[in-house]
Parts: structure tokens; C-alpha cells; sequence
């Protein structure tokens, strides 16, 4: 099967999901999952578009899935579009479903479409990395691979919203596991966290950074109250309102000890055995723990 | 004034605009609500009712009733992360999500929106520099922010900021598509819209 690459605009480039695209494409290559980026892509319009321009914001979403299918084998066979930001992938399947239920919304599309030489059929599938990993590649192999086990590191496992709403397409809306049973298979604990599917705020903390604060650190003090060493996150948006707002979370609220979040690439491939620069480790602003080290700190502390 | 006593505020019948809510009804996603129970799931499950001034629930009721301009200058729409939780959970099958999305598009069309408050001029940037650029850029989006709303917030930020660019993880020079021609010729031959910003934007092009 042909996996297409869409990074996004918060995974391409000097962004703050930077680390999510690098850690991602260091565990494919080592997972031997076969991928290309799609060429020439447009921004999916994100959650900010919709809000100004309905028909554009479809427009410019459908025109990755028309771009998809001339990229993929061209006879028409079914093409697999990989988008590691949970918005993207939420707004392709929203363009893709809308585009189906509503006649006016296809017809006004497929009009646009036409008139700047580009056509799509229905043949691409929108699926995010995560569900890749667990379904395709499969945890039981990625298990198999893995080379230094994560033994003893507890984690959180964050899907956000986007992830499983409005379209849970492989995991329970209300109470996802895909991810706990990755980070299972990978040697850590994933703690019990009812707030996985909870909001972090997505763009607001950019303009309200209150809200922003409020809700991570409610996120942040639960996980913690759980036991979490790191939490594992799937959206460039939920990683950064969640690690770069925790001094103004401890200003407001004692949120006390900084607590790492990672993507939850980054903790795949360091099971996998690939190295900090890989993985772009070295740009969380808090470093994560090292699992070898933290069994024996635990150990420590327990004796 | 005593704080039990809650505010009323009074509006007349003639002045319900019934189009309104016809026409948020003709939206992709609207066809439901006008068949709200009222149940209040909606402002329950929503992360940010606490800060809006009219809860999910009352939005409905308000759009529904044909309470146009109380509603298209609220904050709770731009509050609205679109977390798609009452979406969901709505035992009506409402997309609340969308409406609120359509009530966002009218209320920057009417131009009613809450001044100087970030998100609508937050969402017209971002607006602008994708259409122009084919990609969004988060460091572009922000000056850009700033300077429209409240330089001084920037200084507040700039800790964050810095700190951000020495992890390469922030930059001004965003990216671009190659093929902005046959984007803008796409956008533009999107018909049945049209909006303050798309005419704005052609008679400065």
C-alpha cells in the first residue's frame, strides 16, 4: 500500500509541531513503512478558515484529496493520506464526508475543481499516523522491534479532540485505547487518565492565553495525580499549549514540577532505539526522562 | 446591585429576524437544531462555556428564536475552540459545531464582532496569509495578530518567543505552494459565496 505524507503547516518548516515530522519519518523509515510527501500541498484551512469562508475552506481541503489521487497509481486505486496533526486529519475527513452528504457543498467543489484542472473521484482514505502504526504495522510487531523498552516510564496518553471527533474512524470516541496499547507494547505503563479526549484550548491559548492556561493545567494536574511521568501527545497544537505555558500555569495555579510532553513518536522511536537528534528530542524545552534512569531512580526511592 | 438578582434584558417580538434563522437552517450541518430539547448536554460538555457570555444551549435557542444581532455579536461564538464535544453528545444529532461555524462566517460578514477582541481578527489573518500563500505560517499569524490587537501583549510573549526560535521552531519566513496560480484560480471559482473580506481583497489586488 502507498502511504502519502501530508505534514501540514505545523509539521513543515521552523513550526511548533517540527519535532512531530521528524519523529515521524525517523519511526517509519525504521518501521520499513513505505511513504511520500505529497507534492505541492496546501494548508487543509485548519479550524481558523471555516470560520471566514465555508466553500473556500472545502475548496482548498479538497484540492490535497485531487492532488492525492493524480499522486497516487492513477488508475483510479484507492490512495492512503497520512497527516500526523490531528486538525488535518479531522478537516480532510470533514471535506471528504461533506462533499458526500451535502450535494451543494460536492457540486459548488467539484465545479472549483474543474476549472483549475484538478478532479477527485472519492478514492482517498484520510488516515493518521497513529492508526497506521496500530492497525497496519501492528503493536504485536512493533513490540517485536523494539530495542530499549520504555520499563517503567508511566504515560499519559492525550488524544485530544480532533483525533476521535466528529469522526471516530478506528478508535472509541468517548474512550480511545489505540494509543495506551502502542505505548504498552513499546515496555511503558499507561496510566488511567479520563481527560484523554478532553480539549487543550487549540488555538485560543495564542489569543486568550487564560483559557489556554486553564485547561492544561487542569489536564496536567490529573495526569500528574495519576501518576504520569510524560504525556504522549498526537497534535502539534495539544503538544505545544500543553509544554510551553507551564510557567504561566504555575504562576497562576501551583502547577509545581514541569512535566514533559512528548509526541508520541518521539517515545516510539526512542523504544526503537534512534538517537535525540532523530527524533528531534533536543527541541522540547522540557527534556524528557531517561526510562534506563528512571527505574533506578524509582528503585532508590522506594528502598 | 444585589447579585441575586439577575439582569433581564428586553427584546420584542417584531424584532426576531425569522430569515436568520432560516438561513443558519440552510447551512451544511444546521438542519437539526431548530429541534433543540434544550437539555443542556451541549454546555456541559463544552470546556469553554465558563467563559462565554451565552452558553452553547442559550446560542441555540437565541438562533433559533431569531435573536440575530444578540447573537452575531456575542463572544461565546469565537469561543468555540470546535472541539466537536457537544457535536457528539448532542442527543439530537445537532451539529452545534457547525452552526457556530456559520454564525462565525455571518457574524464577520455583518461585521459585528466583538472589537479588538483576538479570535475574529486571529481567524481574518490566518484567512488572508493561507489564501495568499497556500500554507499558514504560526510566527507571521501572531506579528500579525499583535499589531492588529495589542502590540504591547507581544513583549509578554517574547520570552516564549525567543525560546521557541532557538529550538528551531519558530520562524517569520513561512512557506508557500508552488502552484499559487492555480490555487487563487480554485479559491476564486468557489461561486456561491461572498464575503466582506473576499470584495475587500480584490479591489486592493
Amino acid at each position: 500500500m502507498k502511504y502519502l505524507y501530508y505534514p501540514g503547516c505545523s509539521c513543515s518548516g521552523k513550526t511548533s509541531g517540527r519535532a512531530y515530522s521528524e519523529s515521524l519519518i525517523a519511526v517509519f523509515r525504521a518501521l520499513n513503512v513505505h511513504y511520500e510527501e505529497l507534492t505541492d500541498w496546501n494548508c487543509c484551512g485548519a479550524t481558523m478558515y471555516m470560520s471566514v469562508d465555508e466553500q473556500q475552506a472545502f475548496a482548498m481541503s479538497a484540492r490535497n484529496l485531487a492532488l492525492s489521487e493524480s499522486q497516487g497509481d492513477g488508475n483510479g486505486a484507492p490512495v492512503t493520506l497520512v497527516p500526523p496533526c490531528a486538525a488535518c486529519y479531522a478537516v480532510l475527513n470533514k471535506t471528504k464526508a461533506y462533499m458526500q452528504e451535502y450535494p451543494q457543498v460536492g457540486d459548488t467543489i467539484h465545479h472549483a475543481l474543474d476549472t483549475a484542472g484538478l478532479s477527485y473521484s472519492g478514492n482517498v482514505t484520510v488516515r493518521h499516523p497513529l492508526d497506521v502504526m496500530v492497525n497496519d504495522v501492528g503493536v504485536e510487531s512493533i513490540a517485536e522491534q523494539v530495542r530499549k523498552p520504555l520499563k517503567g516510564l508511566r504515560v499519559a496518553c492525550y488524544y485530544g479532540c480532533l483525533l476521535v471527533r466528529p469522526y471516530p474512524l478506528f478508535d472509541d470516541p468517548y474512550d480511545p485505547t489505540t494509543m495506551d496499547d502502542l505505548m504498552r507494547s513499546l515496555g511503558a505503563e499507561p496510566v488511567e487518565w479520563p481527560l484523554k479526549t478532553k480539549c487543550c484550548g487549540g488555538s485560543l491559548s495564542g489569543t486568550i492565553e487564560e483559557v489556554g492556561i486553564r485547561l492544561g493545567y487542569i489536564l496536567l494536574t490529573e495526569a500528574r495525580k495519576r501518576g504520569a511521568d510524560v504525556v504522549a501527545t498526537a497534535c502539534p497544537f495539544c503538544q505545544f499549549n500543553l509544554e510551553c505555558f507551564q510557567k504561566q500555569m504555575d504562576r497562576k495555579y501551583k502547577l509545581g514540577a514541569r512535566i514533559p510532553i512528548a509526541f508520541f513518536t518521539q517515545l516510539v522511536g526512542m523504544a526503537l532505539g534512534l538517537s535525540t537528534r532523530e527524533l528531534g528530542l533536543h527541541r522540547l524545552s522540557i527534556p524528557l526522562p531517561n526510562p534506563e534512569k528512571l527505574g533506578e531512580q524509582k528503585e532508590y526511592a522506594h528502598a | 446591585m444585589q447579585p441575586w438578582i439577575i439582569e433581564r434584558q428586553i427584546r420584542f417580538q417584531r424584532d426576531l429576524d425569522h430569515d436568520f434563522t432560516q438561513e443558519m437552517r440552510s447551512t451544511p450541518g444546521g438542519e437539526q437544531f431548530v429541534h433543540c430539547i434544550q437539555c443542556g448536554t451541549c454546555s456541559a460538555t463544552c470546556p469553554l462555556s465558563i467563559y462565554m457570555d451565552y452558553t452553547p444551549r442559550r446560542i441555540v435557542a437565541m438562533t433559533r428564536a431569531g435573536l440575530k444581532k444578540d447573537v452575531l455579536s456575542s463572544f461565546t461564538l469565537w469561543l468555540c475552540a470546535s472541539c466537536y464535544a457537544c457535536s457528539v453528545e448532542c442527543p439530537k444529532d445537532i451539529k452545534i459545531t457547525d452552526l457556530m461555524y456559520a454564525l462565525k462566517r455571518r457574524s464577520i460578514e455583518e461585521k459585528i464582532y466583538p472589537k479588538r477582541f483576538g479570535i475574529p481578527v486571529l481567524a481574518q489573518v490566518f484567512f488572508r496569509l493561507v489564501r495568499k500563500n497556500g500554507r499558514s505560517n504560526e510566527g507571521m499569524a501572531m506579528v500579525q495578530l499583535f499589531l492588529r490587537t495589542n502590540p504591547l501583549s507581544a513583549l509578554k510573549k517574547a520570552r516564549l518567543g525567543l525560546n521557541l526560535i532557538s529550538k528551531g521552531r519558530l520562524s517569520i519566513r513561512g512557506e508557500a505552494i508552488r502552484n499559487r496560480k492555480g490555487f487563487k484560480t480554485l479559491l476564486d471559482n468557489v461561486t456561491d459565496s461572498s464575503h466582506g473580506i473576499k470584495s475587500e481583497e480584490a479591489a486592493t489586488a
